[in-house]
């Protein structure tokens, strides 16, 4: 449940842009890499946790899952790889590194006017 | 209804701590590694037999972390390595803040080598750096030979592979060693695997072989 930790410092980042905005926010779009296997339940629950008694307690989240991208040395090709099956698609070879994970970024607010 | 885009990292707090302690680590030329694996795989054990072979060698420091109690700092205190005990009160993983205050009350001056022993987990620990050079994954040969393909995410980012407990007898684990190394390198090219058995101390010397390299690159560095 390593959710709580980002449920905690997701609700600090929208706090801070709530404040910069004085408005009061209701969805939020976060994105992440596979890698840091985030569950989509078990980060809602933990952030109406937290957030319960703030501005932020009946914020929806979208969460958007970025795929892991290898990088084939025999084609010299990045491509989305699946764990289940993990080959260059191009050359069906098992020649290929894992690039950097995408971050666990907060993409966008929306808040409700006046 | 309005939007912004705000664009930033959620963990950049934990990122900037991170950092930190990576600076801090390669200024004073400490190598510091990140153990991570279920509960009960023997990474105490390891860290043990580990620290008791290499001394005269190498200085060994050790950052525990567990949820509760300080049992696993005594066993590491009774090799005489130095050890701050770090209790997470719940917290499934270590953060590197936490390890930011561990690093203060270590004699990091004086050593080579740092351990830091994450809690017991095989996911959540892997998705928050804590500033150091490489992971550690431990899998004991009791907890079977499906967990690469499992719990991907350890594996594709993990430095070195310890199977660890190979003194167990294989007919009764239902242990596919073979099958534990192809799956871990199909996501980890690069990862180095060693088949140990920290209890016995069987096949410990490519581990302590690896680590003794390991330190004496990042003391070369600049």
């Amino acid at each position: 449940m390593h959710e709580a930790m980002v449920a905690q410092n997701l609700l600090e980042k929208i706090s801070e842009e709530a404040a910069k905005q004085n408005a009061k926010p209701i969805s939020a779009k976060i994105s992440c890499g596979k890698l840091y296997a985030i569950n989509d339940e078990a980060l809602r629950f933990a952030f109406k946790a937290i957030a319960q008694d703030t501005m932020c307690e009946s914020m929806k989240l979208k969460i958007e899952h970025k795929t892991i991208q290898a990088h084939c040395k025999n084609c010299d090709l990045d491509f989305d790889i699946e764990f289940s099956q993990p080959a260059c698609p191009n050359c069906g070879g098992d020649n290929f590194e894992l690039l950097p994970d995408a971050p666990l970024m907060l993409e966008e607010i929306e808040f409700q006017e006046g | 209804m309005k939007k912004i885009n705000v664009g930033k990292k959620i963990l950049s707090a934990n990122e900037q701590y991170a950092l930190n302690n990576s600076k801090l680590l390669n200024e004073k030329k400490v190598l510091c590694l990140n153990m991570i694996s279920s509960p009960g795989s023997g990474k105490t054990t390891i860290l043990t037999r580990t620290i008791n072979e290499l001394k005269g060698k190498i200085k060994i420091g050790v950052i525990e972390g567990d949820i509760q109690t300080d049992l696993d700092a005594q066993r590491i205190r009774a090799t005489e390595a130095p050890v701050v005990q770090i209790n997470t009160e719940g917290a499934c993983h270590l953060s590197a803040a936490q390890v930011a205050s561990a690093l203060e009350n270590l004699p990091v001056d004086g050593l080579d080598l740092i351990f830091i022993e994450n809690v017991g987990n095989l996911v959540c620990p892997s998705a928050f750096e804590l500033g150091e050079n490489g992971k550690i994954v431990v899998l004991s040969v009791a907890e079977g030979d499906d967990k690469p393909a499992k719990y991907p995410t350890i594996f594709a980012k993990s430095k070195v592979l310890l199977i660890n407990k190979i003194d167990l007898p294989s007919a009764q684990m239902d242990f596919d060693i073979e099958r534990v190394k192809t799956d871990a390198r199909k996501l980890n090219k690069a990862i180095e695997i060693f088949p140990i058995s920290a209890k016995t101390g069987q096949s410990m010397n490519d581990w302590y072989k690896w680590l003794l390299k390991a330190a004496e690159n990042q003391l070369s560095q600049k």
